[in-house]
């Protein structure tokens, strides 16, 4: 172990802690507008501590509905954005383990055509085919459904390899112990795969939720009513820079509504999160 | 030929399988035909319009080869969000690279409070980037922002809602604030696969800190440094469309209208569809070069990792 002189670690606290004012600052001003009235908010500089509106403000965005968005209540709004960040993250868990479990633990013709159609879809974002995937949507009525937001999301490769590596590291022998003691395929998924899958389906899931929660440009192509909107497209949709009458106290009560859950799971889950990271890049 | 290659390349011996024939269609039903409504049939259909053109009122259309391929890359417009995605995606790499990389030299060297750090420094990556925009932008607009307050103070006359570099600098700090966490935790794990013995060993030969910093750690971190260059340059191309869309909406002018955005715009807003899928083209062969790369790195990394 080599010493270090007592000044560098100083300097490397000093250089972290000034890391994190510049990571938590916008979000830490943004809690603070979110407890000040309309009008300390439009006379700048904003003072750094919270101020006194948290009840009136929450209860107001949380329950009373805002009026740019049509009324609809930010509660509507926290319940649609979980919908679609809980059914694509267990969704796309759920199409992929099977189907890597297929392509795994199963020898069957076009196999690994199936395996290279699934793979070839890392390399196609929705933005970059988000016209044709539009139409699509309209012909098929998934226009401001929950369906819509979900089901194009939950198709893609990523979940379906990290599944498959794992499963190739699973021994033959387990699953020969397994045959031989007259377990079937699904009771071999059931009592063996999945338990033995559970970390990675945690990790994934962090991972998937963060992802739907997160979502901009689908969510804005196929939501037309203000009720479908997720919270991300509807924060939008209530800031105007142009005109005065934006509520900025229940813009950032909106703000930070929706950026809490997902900071929350990243936080408290941390351990699944990293690993998830990680794993699903490599 | 069968696949019988684990992840790190090492041959198998064949897998003991179940015997089901028609088992194995059932489990990948689901995913192969979400792909093919959702991916294959869009893409095909992207392909397909690329090589067409509508009349204005949109009631017939012929085909006409790569004249629209050839029609957008001629588009001054065109080529202008060629460059804006350019000094965007670089410079929004290279700051939250830069920062994540000094940040993450610092943690490898404090013992104290290491798991603190980290936990305070990986939550923006739960903020969706068209809300860090959002929020930069409120700390940064020049009527009510409290920071864009401080920059007049300071005699700079700030504006990025007209200024066009304004509006860069404004887009690039939120997408780079947004991406450092994840550039962070990756250059962690980084460091902390570099060999101690051959640290110890420079300093024995009396190598400084610095000097021991840029001739060994930094070029054994250049496989991570690699990948997470490619990482950025997706995000910046494809993720920070909300970011681009919540805060400037391509403006002022077309100064940060980038080829994501200029998609959605024409397609969508001006409703020029030969060319939006033209660019949706365009836009694909960016993605499969930049995979492409990316692969050939992770076979890199198992060869001389």
């Amino acid at each position: 172990m080599i010493g270090q002189s007592p000044l560098r670690t100083v300097i490397a606290h000093a250089v972290l802690i000034l890391g994190i004012l510049i990571v938590a600052f916008p979000i830490y001003y943004t809690f603070v507008a979110s407890t000040q009235t309309l009008q300390t908010i439009l006379r700048p500089p904003l003072p750094l501590l919270p101020g006194d509106q948290f009840w009136t403000n929450y209860s107001e965005a949380l329950f009373g509905g805002v009026g740019r968005i049509g009324g609809v209540s930010v509660g509507r709004l926290l319940l649609n954005t979980t919908v679609m960040a809980l059914g694509i993250a267990v969704g796309k868990i759920f199409i992929s383990i099977l189907s890597a479990y297929a392509i795994v633990f199963f020898r069957f013709p076009l196999r690994m055509v199936f395996f290279w159609l699934i793979f070839i879809t890392l390399m196609l974002p929705v933005e970059v085919r988000i016209l044709p995937t539009y139409k699509v949507m309209v012909d098929l009525g998934m226009i401001d459904t929950y369906a819509g937001l979900i089901i194009p999301l939950i198709a893609s490769a990523t979940a379906t390899l990290l599944f498959r590596q794992f499963f190739m590291t699973i021994p033959g022998e387990l699953v020969e112990a397994a045959r031989v003691d007259g377990a079937g395929p699904w009771r071999f998924f059931f009592d063996i795969l999945l338990p033995l899958s559970r970390t990675n389906i945690a990790a994934l899931f962090v991972i998937l939720f963060i992802y739907g929660w997160t979502q901009y440009l689908w969510p804005l192509l196929v939501t037309n009513s203000n009720d479908m909107n997720t919270i991300v497209i509807a924060l939008r949709k209530m800031v105007s820079f142009a005109d005065a009458d934006t509520q900025w106290h229940l813009v950032m009560v909106t703000a930070m509504l929706a950026i809490l859950p997902p900071i929350l799971i990243v936080v408290l889950m941390q351990r699944w999160f990293v690993r998830g990271l990680v794993d699903s890049e490599k | 030929m069968d696949d019988f290659l684990n992840s790190e390349g090492i041959t198998l011996s064949p897998r003991v399988v179940f015997p089901n024939k028609t088992l194995p269609y059932l489990l990948v039903a689901p995913q192969l035909a979400i792909t093919l409504i959702f991916f294959y049939w869009p893409t095909g259909q992207a392909l397909y319009q690329s090589m067409l053109r509508e009349d204005p009122f949109g009631l017939k259309s012929k085909f006409v080869g790569l004249a629209n391929f050839r029609k957008v890359l001629a588009d001054p417009a065109y080529l202008n969000s060629i460059k804006v995605t350019l000094v965007f995606s670089l410079a929004t790499a290279i700051v939250a690279m830069g920062m994540a990389l000094l940040l993450a030299v610092m943690a490898e060297k404090v013992v104290r409070g290491k798991g603190l750090y980290r936990t305070l420094l990986i939550w923006p990556y739960a903020v969706a980037p068209a809300i860090a925009g959002m929020l930069w932008l409120f700390l940064f607009n020049p009527s009510i922002g409290s920071l864009a307050y401080a920059l007049r103070g300071l005699g700079i006359a700030w504006d990025p809602l007209l200024n066009g570099n304004h509006a860069m600098i404004l887009l690039v700090s939120a997408a780079a604030w947004k991406q450092i966490s994840y550039n962070f935790l990756f250059f962690v794990a980084g460091l902390q696969a570099v060999p101690k013995t051959l640290i110890e060993a420079a300093a024995i030969d009396g190598a400084g800190e610095t000097k021991r910093f840029w001739t060994i750690v930094f070029p054994l971190l250049a496989p991570t440094t690699f990948f997470l260059l490619v990482v950025n340059t997706v995000y910046a191309l494809f993720d920070t469309f909300g970011i681009v869309h919540a805060v400037t909406g391509g403006g002022p002018g077309k100064t940060t209208e980038t080829l994501v955005y200029k998609v959605y715009n024409d397609g969508f807003v001006n409703l020029i569809l030969g060319d939006s899928a033209a660019q949706s083209v365009i836009l694909m062969i960016i993605v499969i070069s930049l995979t492409a790369i990316q692969f050939r790195y992770v076979e890199r990394k198992v060869h001389y990792g």
